[in-house]
């Protein structure tokens, strides 16, 4: 039987803005199946996201759905993780929102190991404003502000999230669709904070600028730079060119945020 | 039983006010002249099961405020002058979604780094005009430590009956100022709690109007399930850009300042009753001022002071009445003429609005004030 997709949309709220042939809804569809499996109970979980199309998510999933500013998710989050550390808040945006002008409160909610779970949709592009480059576009390729390709290195955000103290840190492609809720469950489950990167695609502002003929071509460079990090082992540096890991990149166990905190009050009220 | 007393800053007195009003929650950034009560708050908050968190940025402050006012609690942040203007943004984003947050800002002398240990009242019209688009602006301007604790109760209990962000803004010098404080028993200041929704969950709206201009907030994780978004938005909580829905629901949330200004505006009248000149003042600068009507008086000038202690809304309705029966207007403050153009603008040219304007990190002293009284003829 087909999944039911259903339950988790709130009804009347699609059809969604993006574009055909975008692959933000590829990754709803794992945030929801991800959540299914999970069985997370719907009034207990907050999706909370920055602006841009990938922010747009939330406002389609039937939870506590919080819409904030540019940049600013993972601060919003850490306020209603904080305040109430049942709950399960999970972030999503894109790559713009989140490592430029979110880039701060990104690598902080990191580092304080804040048990929340990122989704991270990167389709190297400011996509909502019409296709400025963002810090993942790589070196060299066109946006509407690098009209003779683009001077600045992009970011690996997966690098840039161990780097900054993230416990679980994984990537997946819009390509490779059955795995991403695989990854989310997987960052759900862990405790601690966990981001999950999901190479995407902007067909419209970013793919029609860099000489990809069809959302089709664009998904199978997405296929053929992918390399699983337990194939990866048995590669060679020089076959490993211009490809990406994916899969689990890093995890591992460090006290959680909300729990050291505990111990604060503890520690606080014994000292009264 | 007598009540407890102590001698301590207004910042401090500012988060034992917090933790009077049920705050539970501080998000905070550090930032001279407003420090101590951050400090205080990480020291008392864990004590009462709250949390308190110092976040990367004055930005991420303010975020982790509201978002978690979302999860329920009473929220407080503090900060001064160059931390406001990075907290703006999203002000006006606890304006439009409508969460209940107190902002304590210290006011130093600006723009830009300024004089971080230096008083100003420079930051009055930010408070107003600070973030972009029409909003309801609340600001309450203390002029002593006791004041400064009532005050940021009253802001807790103003932000959560009209469900918006409310500024409390001591200049410098009432933050570290040092007086005698006497505190409240529990139950003797009035502690307004958040209008929680009646409607089961699957009826809930975020900005129901038909339970008035300001509609129940439920909190995340209380079994409601709903949608916040910083975009113009219907009662649901989903955004549109309907015309007469966005124009309706902005006029509401103005209204639900400017429809209640008798409940929010409170001042003070010092020797007015038969005042020829009023000198009109806040915070700190008052107390100079109080000091100079007493000299004027003793020289024979019918002098009185209105003091201001809710800077927004503005008192225009009281400063129209004394500009119909007084020869003149006297405004010290420590900015170059900020409530001054408020007052100008209340005056209707009706009567002279005289200005002792500072802004060198010096208070304004009564003399000044005095000399200033004799000018109005």
């Amino acid at each position: 039987m087909a999944f039911d997709y259903d339950k988790y949309i709130r009804p009347g709220k699609l059809p969604h803005i993006w574009c055909p042939g975008c692959g933000h809804g590829i990754v709803m569809k794992g945030l929801i199946r991800a959540m299914d499996t999970l069985k997370l109970q719907k009034e207990n979980t907050a999706i909370v996201s920055g602006i841009g199309c990938a922010s747009r998510l939330p406002g389609y999933i039937d939870c506590c759905t919080l819409h904030t500013a540019h940049g600013r998710a993972a601060a919003f989050a850490t306020g209603v993780k904080l305040a109430k550390p049942e709950m399960n808040v999970i972030l999503c945006g894109g790559d713009g929102d989140g490592t430029a002008i979110g880039g701060n409160h990104f690598i902080h909610a990191c580092r304080r190991n804040i048990d929340m779970t990122y989704i991270i949709m990167n389709n190297y592009i400011y996509g909502m404003t019409g296709g400025q480059f963002s810090p993942c576009t790589p070196t060299g390729h066109k946006a509407s502000t690098t009209p003779y390709g683009n001077p600045d290195p992009g970011f690996d955000i997966a690098k840039l999230a161990i780097g900054a103290g993230a416990t679980f840190v994984a990537r997946g492609t819009a390509f490779h669709a059955n795995q991403i809720d695989k990854l989310i469950v997987e960052a759900i489950q862990h405790k601690g904070f966990s981001v999950v990167e999901i190479l995407d695609d902007c067909p419209t502002t970013y793919g029609r600028r860099n000489k990809y003929k069809s959302v089709i071509e664009m998904m199978n460079r997405l296929k053929e730079v992918a390399v699983p990090v337990k194939a990866a082992e048995k590669m060679t540096a020089e076959q490993l060119q211009g490809k990406v890991l994916t899969g689990v990149l890093y995890k591992e166990v460090k006290p959680e945020y909300t729990e050291e905190y505990a111990k604060v009050i503890e520690r606080a009220k014994a000292s009264k | 039983m007598a009540k407890k007393v102590a001698f301590m800053q207004g910042n401090e007195a500012a988060a034992h006010g917090a933790l009077y009003a049920g705050c539970t929650f501080f998000g905070g950034y550090p930032i001279t002249p407003s420090t101590e009560v951050a400090e205080v708050m990480s020291v008392e908050l864990p004590k009462v099961g709250g949390k308190f968190i110092q976040m990367e940025d004055e930005i991420g402050a303010m975020a982790s405020i509201l978002g978690a006012s979302l999860a329920g609690a009473k929220v407080l942040t503090s900060t001064s002058g160059p931390g406001l203007s990075l907290k703006q943004e999203l002000i006006g984003y606890g304006c439009i979604a409508e969460i209940p947050c107190v902002v304590f800002n210290v006011m130093r002398g600006g723009p830009s780094t300024g004089m971080p240990t230096g008083p100003s009242q420079s930051d009055v019209m930010s408070a107003k005009w600070g973030t972009h688009g029409d909003h309801p602006a609340i600001c309450l301007v203390p002029a002593s430590v006791q004041e400064t604790y009532e005050e940021v109760i009253r802001a807790f209990n103003l932000s959560e009956k009209y469900r918006t962000p409310v500024m409390v803004m001591p200049d410098e010098i009432v933050a570290h100022m040092r007086e005698r404080i006497v505190f409240p028993e529990p139950g003797e200041i009035e502690v307004v709690p958040r209008k929680s929704p009646s409607v089961p969950p699957e009826q809930y709206k975020p900005y129901d109007t038909s339970f008035g201009d300001v509609p129940p907030l439920a909190a995340f994780g209380s079994g409601y399930k709903f949608h916040v978004t910083g975009l113009n938005k219907m009662q649901d909580g989903f955004p549109t850009t309907k015309a007469e829905i966005v124009q309706a629901e902005e006029e509401r949330q103005v209204r639900k300042v400017d429809a209640n200004v008798d409940d929010i505006v409170t001042f003070e009248e010092y020797m007015l009753d038969d005042a020829e000149v009023v000198v009109v003042a806040y915070g700190s600068t008052s107390r100079s001022a109080r000091y100079a009507v007493n000299v004027a008086r003793e020289q024979g000038i019918k002098a009185g002071m209105f003091r201001i202690k809710t800077f927004w809304p503005f008192p225009d309705k009281q400063i129209k009445a004394l500009a119909n029966r007084v020869k003149g207007i006297v405004i010290p403050e420590m900015n170059l003429g900020m409530c001054s153009l408020e007052l100008e603008r209340c005056a209707q040219g009706k009567v002279p609005v005289l200005g002792i304007f500072r802004v060198d990190g010096e208070p304004i002293n009564p003399d000044q004030i005095v000399e200033k009284i004799k000018e109005v003829k």
